[in-house]
């Protein structure tokens, strides 16, 4: 199942401004690992060649805080969305 | 205006904050409730499994109100191989009366438990993050939240604000937990009508299969889970983070690998999926618990890292935990003492409780699970006692004995020898019974 059919079954209440921020994308250029591009179970990071950047689709985040943790260089800014805004689960 | 006074805030309506809001509020007490989803429940996940005994203990026969799914009658232990399965499986009817557990959904029984906090007097506040504390020199006088004029005063903030808790860090108590301190978990819900649950899983109306999973993780130390709801199945994996910032497998991949299992697929065949959720589930165990109680504060459930992974128990802790906080608020509203001293009686009261207890006894398990023996246990392992298993019971002219030997050497080779074996038995007897 692809992860655009599972984030669709996914209820949202989409915050207009991010409450993901990468602190320093100079980092991330030289980051060995880019981690981030799978660790996330929403596929939020990703690595833009072109613009040499990490793209944050923060619309996506299942705000489970593995982003915060996993990044090996303490990069990733993680704040809650403004309350009331973000996933709301129907299941849980 | 002078900012709104409380005797307690809570921070967080999962079932620590709205448990101890609930003992505090039926108590006469002035509590608000704070919570930063669009409803209480609305960001939480679990498994899940809800056990009758810690909730029993504060709202008598909870069960004939609450929203549960199906009340566990079989639980069952599934080791996977690539295409078979080693199972262990316990049933009773001493399970059904009275039940011992449930199967449940937190976006429905958080509503309904924050609602009774409601209903005895807990002051909701929804829909607002609490984004810092407030102190005056050492001590937490009240939270500081995103809703205009948001700051809110009390004698003592409880924070229950599950496992990322921003307000825990604020307070320094603790730093970030470490990759290894925390496992992520992955969840579908999966909608399947009830008779066709009941047909594949043997059960009756209203009762339901927990299925505990190791191997297939992708080489990762982890648990999968398949448990029967009423019309829905919750099927799902946790895996260590530091395992997952190694092995570039995505978490939803590790996932699939244990839905496209033939044994499970026959389970889940035809599921449509109607959530995709992810949740951190606090794993560090006794040594990674954060001090719980200082001057006007308090701290419960995941966010003080409660969680038996052994047993599944998280929900239970944190139902309690919420439960002796708030009963160490009421004694200390008495007494108008909201010192460290005096909230001291609530971290005394977790290490007398099977919290302290329990966490201590499986103290050891931690460090086997991120040590270097994970990829065994989770990996080499459970194949090797599949193809054991596979040679024991295949009649093939070949002499028990011999059959005996091979599997005990399919055993040993994955264990790498006979000490090898003898090692990491000890090891995890230890991790069990520290």
């Amino acid at each position: 199942m692809s992860i655009e059919n599972r984030l669709y079954a996914v209820r949202y209440r989409v915050d207009d401004k991010s409450h993901l921020t990468i602190r320093d994308q100079a980092v991330c250029q030289t980051c060995p690992t880019r981690a981030c591009e799978w660790f996330c179970p929403a596929d939020v990071y990703a690595w833009d060649e072109g613009e040499g950047r990490i793209l944050v689709a923060y619309e996506n985040c299942l705000e489970c805080g593995t982003c915060r943790i996993a990044c090996a260089e303490h990069n990733i800014e993680w704040t809650y969305p403004t309350g009331g805004y973000g996933i709301a689960y129907k299941f849980g | 205006m002078s900012a709104p006074r409380f005797d307690a805030i809570v921070v967080g309506a999962g079932p620590a904050g709205s448990v101890a809001a609930y003992t505090m509020a039926s108590q006469g007490m002035r509590v608000a409730l704070i919570e930063r989803g669009e409803f209480p429940g609305a960001k939480n996940v679990f498994g899940g499994v809800l056990y009758r005994k810690p909730l029993e203990d504060i709202l008598p026969e909870f069960w004939k109100e609450a929203p549960l799914e199906r009340k566990v009658v079989e639980q069952r232990l599934w080791v996977l191989g690539k295409d078979s399965v080693v199972s262990l499986g316990y049933r009773s009817a001493r399970f059904k009366e009275p039940p011992n557990a449930w199967t449940g959904q937190r976006a429905k029984f958080d509503a309904w438990l924050a609602g009774k906090a409601e209903r005895a007097g807990a002051i909701p506040i929804y829909e607002t993050v609490a984004t810092s504390l407030i102190r005056d020199g050492d001590k937490v006088v009240g939270v500081q939240t995103d809703r205009e004029e948001g700051d809110l005063y009390a004698s003592v903030v409880i924070i229950a604000d599950g496992v990322n808790s921003l307000l825990a860090k604020s307070l320094g108590v603790h730093r970030e937990w470490k990759p290894d301190q925390v496992s992520l978990a992955v969840k579908e819900v999966l909608a399947l009508p009830k008779d066709v649950i009941q047909e594949r899983f043997g059960v009756e109306e209203g009762e339901g299969v927990t299925i505990e999973l190791i191997g297939e993780t992708c080489g990762m130390a982890g648990l999968g889970f398949l448990y029967t709801n009423q019309d829905t199945l919750s099927i799902g994996v946790g895996v260590m983070v530091s395992d997952l910032q190694k092995k570039k497998v995505k978490p939803y991949q590790v996932l699939d690998s244990i839905k496209q299992h033939p044994e499970i697929q026959r389970l889940i065949a035809g599921g449509e999926t109607k959530e995709y959720a992810a949740h951190l589930i606090p794993e560090g165990g006794f040594d990674a618990m954060p001090p719980l109680s200082g001057d006007g504060w308090m701290i419960c459930g995941d966010a003080a890292q409660m969680v038996n992974a052994a047993h599944r128990e998280g929900t239970d802790l944190a139902m309690l935990s919420g439960r002796l906080a708030g009963e160490t608020a009421v004694a200390c509203h008495a007494t108008g003492d909201w010192s460290a001293g005096g909230l001291g009686a609530y971290t005394q009261a977790v290490k007398e409780s099977i919290i302290h207890r329990d966490l201590k006894k499986y103290r050891g398990l931690h460090s086997l699970l991120s040590g270097p023996q994970a990829e065994l246990l989770f990996g080499a392992l459970p194949q090797a006692l599949n193809d054991a298993a596979y040679e024991m019971l295949s009649v093939d002219g070949e002499s028990k004995r011999d059959k005996q030997k091979r599997a005990a050497a399919l055993l040993r080779e994955a264990a790498g020898g006979t000490a090898g074996l003898i090692g990491i038995g000890w090891r995890g007897w230890r991790a069990m019974n520290g």
